[in-house]
């Protein structure tokens, strides 16, 4: 089996927040085949929007070849995925990019860290962590979503900006807070919060995978839209470039430049 | 029924192609694409020396297309023959090498590195957008085309494309120049300068301010420009610009293009490639069109 491009059925599509969906995909080709943290592009109906949106997977249901996605309006291609009723159909890529490192959770301590629109992949991170996990997730506000689904699958710490869940602050004040200790962090989510969990992990020296974004067009490692910068100069690319769709999404903290 | 071409000597098994830089040299879009069903992939330019290419956002979406500024990132000639021209060398393809440089000398070390190499054609990038301002005006002026064709076909051991940029008054102008200077072909059209501005962030959408735009919005363009570029000269032209189908790749064919580059599309479908091969031998079924050749130019 290999990526593909294939149709989906919208098995359901709920709002679960102001401006935040979630979507199962019938896709048993690409499900079958997925992993936590990896992602899909989906197109639009609307032949005037040409690029597929990269979307994070939230959960996998391999016995009903079935793919959760939890996002956001981000603009009109979004927009438009959020408009589809339950029976209709999307065309999707994937599964794409690498995912989280499973296997290097057995045995360990592991903070699952998702801020915003970068929580949703740490559901299914959590589902199937091997070790002792920790989900915490960073919300602005008292629109917490996700929430039931976390705590059924371990152990979940919120922080909200204004405090009106959980801790106030971000996922950092939360740790502390909560004085919460980990031997390897799982992260995704805005890039200063990256950083910080990248400069946490450092000082903590235990190993971080962070999992990152930006622009895409092909989603596959051929037209090197979406770059991030590498600590080395990288194989692929003889370049401090590192693909994020291919080489990524996930990498480990110290390999890239944030 | 004959859909093969012949262009500067090379003949290909079908005229269609993958446009450089949107397919990088194979690898990637093999998971999707039977390579040794295409006419040639065209590999994304490479340069004498490893370019990092332009910082992020490197892409933006645009009505019916998109712009990008990638500029030009590649891992230089060296690997690039040790590692891309070996792995395409298992399918039975053809092989284009799409070379850039900012100046002469780079374009000559890398055609010169490029003698010995197993690969079929050259296809000579004097047409990105997305590099250097002042060198762009190179490609647009007819006097350093055509010198720039003579110096390169002097080295070359392989046929050579001359790629244009379409960001010219007079394409025809451009398309003869190449011609004197000995190119074996001509392709066009490279990305069109553009520009879009985010309004909610107030600044440009791309980090490079402007970039090219592709796609189906630019395809009546590229047309046009392809039929200008073929009545103009008696090289074979290349034609591509925003062919999403086998329908705008015979428009192509019809104004005069005698293969087809598929670039943007590879993006909105990874199987946009064989899909066009596969319409091209269905159209040509129905039409009772027993060679390519009745089609190509046939709109005059």
């Amino acid at each position: 089996m290999a990526k593909l491009k294939m149709t989906g059925r919208i098995i359901s599509q709920e709002m679960i927040s102001p401006d935040i969906y979630s979507m199962w995909l019938s896709a048993p080709e690409i499900a079958g085949q997925a992993a936590p943290g990896q992602f899909i592009s989906l197109y639009c109906e609307d032949s005037g929007r040409i690029l597929p949106r990269p979307i994070s997977i939230c959960e996998i249901d391999k016995e009903k070849g079935a793919l959760r996605i939890v996002y956001r309006i981000a603009g009109e291609g979004t927009r438009e995925f959020s408009q589809k009723q339950p029976g209709g159909t999307m065309d999707i890529l994937g599964p794409l990019g690498n995912g989280f490192p499973m296997e290097e959770t057995k045995g360990k301590r592991v903070f699952l860290m998702g801020g915003g629109i970068g929580i949703p992949p740490m559901l299914e991170t959590a589902k199937q962590c091997l070790g002792e996990a920790t989900a915490i997730a960073g919300y602005r506000d008292q629109n917490v979503f996700l929430k039931e689904e976390f705590e059924k699958a371990g152990k979940f710490v919120i922080a909200t900006e204004d405090g009106s869940v959980g801790t106030r602050g971000n996922v950092m004040d939360a740790i502390r807070e909560n004085h919460l200790e980990a031997d390897l962090i799982f992260a995704c989510g805005p890039a200063p919060m990256l950083r910080a969990i990248k400069a946490y992990a450092q000082e903590q020296d235990i190993p971080c995978y962070i999992s990152m974004e930006e622009r895409m067009a092909c989603g596959i490692g051929a037209c090197l839209a979406c770059v991030c910068k590498s600590k080395e100069v990288d194989a692929h690319s003889q370049v401090h470039n590192k693909r994020i769709c291919k080489d990524g999404p996930v990498f480990l903290s110290t390999e890239v430049e944030l | 029924m004959n859909m093969k071409v012949k262009i500067g000597g090379v003949e290909f098994k079908n005229p269609v192609m993958t446009a450089s830089g949107t397919f990088g040299s194979g690898a990637e879009y093999s998971e999707f694409v039977d390579l040794n069903k295409l006419g040639a992939v065209v590999t994304k330019g490479v340069a004498d020396v490893p370019w990092p290419g332009n910082p992020t956002p490197r892409i933006a979406e645009v009505h019916s297309g998109m712009m990008n500024a990638i500029g030009l990132q590649n891992p230089g000639v060296e690997v690039f023959c040790k590692r891309d021209i070996p792995y395409l060398q298992q399918f039975d393809t053809k092989v284009i090498v799409n070379v850039c440089g900012h100046a002469p000398e780079e374009y000559l070390a890398v055609v010169e590195r490029l003698a010995q190499e197993p690969v079929d054609m050259l296809e000579i990038n004097i047409s990105c957008p997305n590099v250097n301002a002042n060198f762009l005006a190179f490609g647009q002026d007819p006097k350093h085309v055509e010198e720039l064709t003579a110096q390169i076909k002097k080295i070359a051991k392989q046929p050579v494309i001359m790629k244009l940029t379409p960001n010219v008054t007079d394409i025809a102008e451009i398309a003869k120049a190449a011609e004197a200077g000995g190119a074996d072909a001509v392709s066009l059209i490279n990305t069109l300068t553009g520009m879009k501005i985010d309004v909610n962030r107030r600044t440009f959408a791309l980090a490079n301010k402007t970039g090219g735009v592709s796609g189906p919005c630019v395809k009546p363009i590229a047309v046009r420009m392809v039929y200008q570029a073929a009545q103009a000269v008696k090289i074979p032209v290349i034609g591509m610009g925003g062919i999403q189908n086998a329908e705008d790749a015979l428009e192509f064919i019809l104004a005069g293009a005698c293969a087809v580059a598929v670039g943007t599309a590879n993006f909105i479908n990874p199987y946009a490639t064989l899909e066009i091969i596969d319409g091209i031998r269905d159209y040509m079924e129905k039409n009772q069109i027993e060679d390519i050749y009745e089609l190509i130019g046939a709109v005059k």
